[in-house]
């Protein structure tokens, strides 16, 4: 009979043998004032001196060349200045100062073990190891790049406010369109896993850390450096084709590209690193007990997000690197007439994009899931189906991607096999529906601010996935293609799902994360005038689209004035929405802090057995997992977790259905 | 912890209803009445209407997936609606809910349809893109559906930043900048571009093919009564592809052959100084169809980006 033992370290940082000869442990950090200290002024500071010294060398290695001389641009001292400029801010950070100390065989501080040393506020403006900091340093980080991407949405809504009287230029309102739609896909790629899920998968695994907390910091840091150098692309007249870059036009634009593919490659490894870190930290740190079959939904969905992100946006950085060099050193990967193909850019990108719309979409799915059987005081319906659809999504995502490519001219002899996978993809994502609805049948339905927002994302995405199937049609989509349906759609599944389950994640986990409640009375504002609004939005632009309205358009036709006039209100009344919600946030978490009941909603998640906000460490000790995380309702259901285990008494038959010898 | 599974009926209610049942009963009717309104109303107006067979197909694909969406949809919306009407919270209950795990039979049944449903979706998909000859979407150089019945009109759509020409190689190669094609006729559409990615979209033909440098993308459709055409550019292309707009018109087939011939003769001097057809153009030599438009005192097509036509800002 196997023993499941309490696990001693789950790691041994900084290169040391369980059980070997240990080096000595490193001194204590030295407390040095603030400002000797590394934290974001220094990274700003190495960021600056990167730029310099990068513009400096790329202006050194392209002085002499026709091609800087007869285009007036260099691209060379831009693309060097980026990079430099981001390296130098991570060595700013201090990011890579455990790894020199690594290199030089010394031994590094043993930060991570019990979260930074330091305490209050500066730890978020520093490298801090310990994953609740980085969760919440992703929270506001990415609240912060929504509320940029929102307010380019606004201007683009001004700006269509007439067909014929304009607030923008041609080009400004290309420009602003480019920045929306790549600050809204890249930066909020991991809007779900960078806070919800570095801060609570471990609480719900029973684990006391992440894998590599030094790799989870790397994930985080690297953004504010991707969204201030996609930024600066407007000073030099930002980038005049989309989020999507088709070549050769993003070849051939200003310096605004190079900031596009830049910040998009930055944001790439980001994914890469957030992606595989998770996966590690799923699969090698589950407390004893949490099967495979207890997992909460949740945390599946940000396993399956984190392997799309992992095999999907390697694609993404090479493509962005491949176009940086056609643009720098003159390769010719999209360039037709010199050996290249602008189809490649499209399969490249879409290879990536695909993947990278379920990337969104996915953790929503965990977080409406993991809310339903709370607030319906019923287990999940079909908790493996639910499993099994996240990962079937994930699986049939990677062969997808050519459904947006059915006009382009490519093999049409493999159109009906795209058609095919594209339209099969909604079966699993069907299976998230018949968990709603059979976790509804006999509940008790609750209608607490998460909850509307978890409903919201029901209707929403029923909407937005039933118009999938729509494009998901060749001959339907020759005319729906590169319309405002397509762009109707992707924002009823990403903004009314994502953002909805997003939003309904942060009502539910935010008194976990903070300690702190959000008040409740905003929160039912806040959702009803984001339901309303975001539907009166973005239900006429199906109808804009199909009466033949381009995507990306700052002119019109006269005759869908009034459509677009009654969006383009509904959006602004929608952003006063997300006010609200700012309001709220800075409200609850600055001004009133009410203090938050241990467990608000009852919840049977492990990450609800611990104290709000959760001790340095998570857990005392590793907690051993008894029974499922849904188990409402059910007669004699044991604790989801021994938080005091006794020490080597629990085997693993034990831990089955009776659970005999852990009864609390 | 509750008390048993089975769910002890509410005060005053007697007797639990039969939930499904009455599910069904609000469902059927919404479902059927939004079938019959979509198949006989909407469905006939639903874009982008019937000028062409490839426009028509995609209207029916549109009609057909309306009607089979519209039931699931409002049988989601109905379950839940109910849901949350009969089943919420009632004040003073803190037992928990009954704890059903799954019901093999109902997630059989949810598997099965769902996924009959997609099937024959991408059935009936397949079968409306290999009949209508690709349904308008481009097909690229080696198109595998090709109409019947005779070599088609052959146009080709040369697309360009910020505008698209159409040269009609069967008529001596002349180049227009209005579309124009005669009813009931097939016709081929060979999509090119000089500079970036176009896509060249017919609206009311239901024609969409993008437009790729050094790419031959072959559309094919059959216009099936009069009427105007209204074509645009569907890829963004830089600064002007808000206003790549052309205006094109599905007349008779005399008026068509008349127009044709007449503009044949009238632009045969400009159209001796193009470059000779070919299914795509060397952008590099592009400017010499610049030199042929000036030659003709005309402006903007052929490499001259910016006419008078297009001040620096709007």
């Amino acid at each position: 009979m196997t023993v499941e033992l309490q696990p001693g370290k789950p790691q041994e940082p900084g290169g040391r043998v369980p059980g070997g000869r240990q080096p000595e442990p490193g001194p204590p950090r030295s407390p040095r004032a603030w400002w000797r200290r590394p934290a974001v002024h220094t990274g700003v500071a190495g960021a600056v001196l990167g730029y310099l010294l990068g513009h400096l060398l790329g202006n050194f290695i392209a002085h002499g060349y026709s091609q800087v001389q007869n285009s007036g641009q260099n691209d060379y001292a831009i693309v060097l200045g980026y990079v430099l400029g981001t390296v130098g801010w991570l060595a700013g950070l201090g990011v890579f100062n455990d790894l020199l100390r690594q290199l030089a065989g010394r031994p590094v501080h043993a930060a991570e073990e019990a979260g930074d040393s330091s305490s209050g506020l500066a730890r978020y403006f520093r490298y801090s190891l310990d994953h609740k900091v980085v969760g919440l340093q992703y929270l506001v980080g990415m609240i912060g790049y929504f509320l940029t991407g929102g307010l380019l949405a606004m201007a683009i809504r001004t700006e269509l406010l007439s067909p014929s009287t304009h607030v923008f230029s041609s080009a400004a309102y290309t420009e602003i369109v480019g920045e929306h739609g790549t600050m809204m896909m890249m930066m909020l790629s991991s809007i779900i896993l960078g806070p919800l899920g570095n801060y609570l998968m471990p609480l719900m695994i029973g684990s006391k850390r992440m894998a590599f907390p030094r790799i989870e910091a790397l994930s985080f840091w690297l953004t504010p450096a991707a969204y201030l150098i996609l930024l600066s692309g407007l000073m030099f007249g930002g980038f005049p084709f989309g989020w999507t870059g088709y070549a050769p036009l993003s070849v051939e634009a200003t310096q605004g590209a190079d900031a596009y593919a830049v910040a998009f490659g930055v944001m790439g490894i980001s994914l890469i690193l957030l992606g595989f870190n998770i996966i590690v930290t799923i699969v090698c740190y589950r407390a004893p007990g949490m099967r495979w079959s207890r997992l909460p939904i949740f945390v599946w969905a940000i396993l399956t997000t984190s392997f799309l992100m992992v095999l999907a946006a390697p694609v993404l950085v090479g493509g962005m690197y491949m176009m940086i060099t056609d643009r720098t050193v003159q390769t010719a990967f999209f360039t037709s007439d010199l050996g290249g193909s602008s189809y490649l850019w499209e399969n490249l990108f879409w290879f990536f994009g695909h993947p990278e719309v379920y990337i969104l979409a996915l953790p929503g799915f965990g977080i409406v899931c993991e809310i339903l059987p709370v607030f319906c005081r019923k287990p999940l319906f079909g908790y493996r189906i639910a499993a099994a659809g996240m990962v079937g999504v994930t699986l049939l995502s990677f062969f997808v991607w050519q459904h947006h490519l059915f006009d382009s001219g490519i093999n049409p002899d493999m159109r009906p096999v795209f058609m095919l996978t594209t339209e099969l993809i909604s079966i699993p994502t069907g299976f998230i529906f018949l968990v709603a609805l059979g976790t509804f049948w006999k509940a008790k339905i609750r209608f607490s601010v998460p909850m509307l927002f978890a409903l919201g994302f029901y209707f929403n995405f029923l909407i937005g996935g039933i118009s999938g199937v729509f494009l998901s049609d060749v001959p339907a989509d020759t005319t729906e293609h590169g319309t405002f349906f397509v762009m109707a759609h992707f924002h009823y599944t990403i903004m009314g799902g994502l953002v909805f389950a997003f939003m309904g994640g942060l009502y539910y986990w935010l008194p976990k994360m903070m300690g702190i409640e959000l008040n409740q009375k905003l929160g039912k504002i806040h959702f009803w005038t984001m339901f309303v609004f975001f539907n009166s939005t973005f239900l006429p632009l199906f109808a804009v689209g199909m009466a033949g309205q381009p995507r990306r358009v700052y002119t019109y036709a006269r005759s869908l004035e009034t459509l677009n006039d009654w969006v383009s209100i509904s959006a602004f009344l929608l952003g006063g929405s997300i006010l609200v919600f700012v309001i709220n946030f800075v409200w609850s978490t600055v001004i009133a802090r009410v203090p938050a009941p241990g467990n608000p909603w009852r919840s049977r998640g492990l990450e609800w057995q611990i104290p709000s906000p959760p001790p340095p460490g998570n857990f005392t000790v590793v907690p051993v997992v008894l029974s499922g995380p849904y188990e409402y309702g059910v007669a004699g259901a044991p604790p989801v977790a021994d938080l005091d285990p006794p020490l080597g008494v629990i085997s693993r038959d034990s831990l089955g259905d009776a659970a005999e010898q852990v009864e609390v | 912890m509750t008390a048993a599974p089975t769910a002890v009926p509410a005060a005053g209610t007697g007797r639990e209803p039969n939930h499904g049942l009455r599910i069904v009963a609000i469902w059927l009717p919404i479902a059927l009445a939004a079938d019959l309104l979509i198949w006989f109303v909407w469905g006939p107006h639903l874009p982008p209407g019937d000028l062409s067979n490839s426009a028509a197909s995609q209207q029916s694909d549109l009609t057909v997936m309306a009607v089979l969406a519209a039931p699931v949809m409002a049988f989601v919306l109905v379950f839940a609606g109910y849901a949350l009407v009969v089943w919420r919270h009632r004040e003073g209950d803190d037992e928990d809910g009954p704890p059903i795990h799954g019901n093999t039979r109902v997630s059989v049944a949810w598997i099965a349809i769902t996924s009959a449903l997609v099937l024959s979706l991408a059935v009936f998909g397949t079968a409306e893109l290999v009949n209508p000859a690709g349904a308008g979407a481009g097909e690229g150089n080696t198109p595998i559906w090709k109409p019947g019945g005779g070599a088609p009109l052959q146009v080709q759509v040369i697309a360009q930043q910020w505008r698209f020409t159409y040269r009609y190689p069967q008529f001596g190669g002349f180049e227009s900048t209005t579309l124009m094609l005669p009813v009931g006729q097939n016709v081929q559409f060979n999509v090119t571009s000089l500079d970036v990615i176009h896509s060249f979209w017919a609206y009311q033909l239901g024609v969409k093919a993008d437009a790729n440098p050094d790419v031959d993308n072959v559309a094919y459709t059959r216009p099936l009564h009069t009427g105007a055409v209204t074509v645009r550019c569907a890829e963004l292309c830089g600064l002007w592809h808000a206003d790549m707009t052309t205006a094109g018109r599905v007349v008779t087939v005399a008026a068509f052959r008349g127009w044709a011939t007449a503009t044949r003769t009238q632009l045969a001097p400009l159209t001796k100084n193009l470059p000779p057809f070919t299914l795509t153009y060397d952008p590099n030599a592009v400017a010499q169809l610049g030199k042929a438009f000036q030659k003709a005192g005309l402006s903007g097509a052929g490499g001259q980006y910016y006419g008078p036509q297009y001040p620096v800002q709007p």
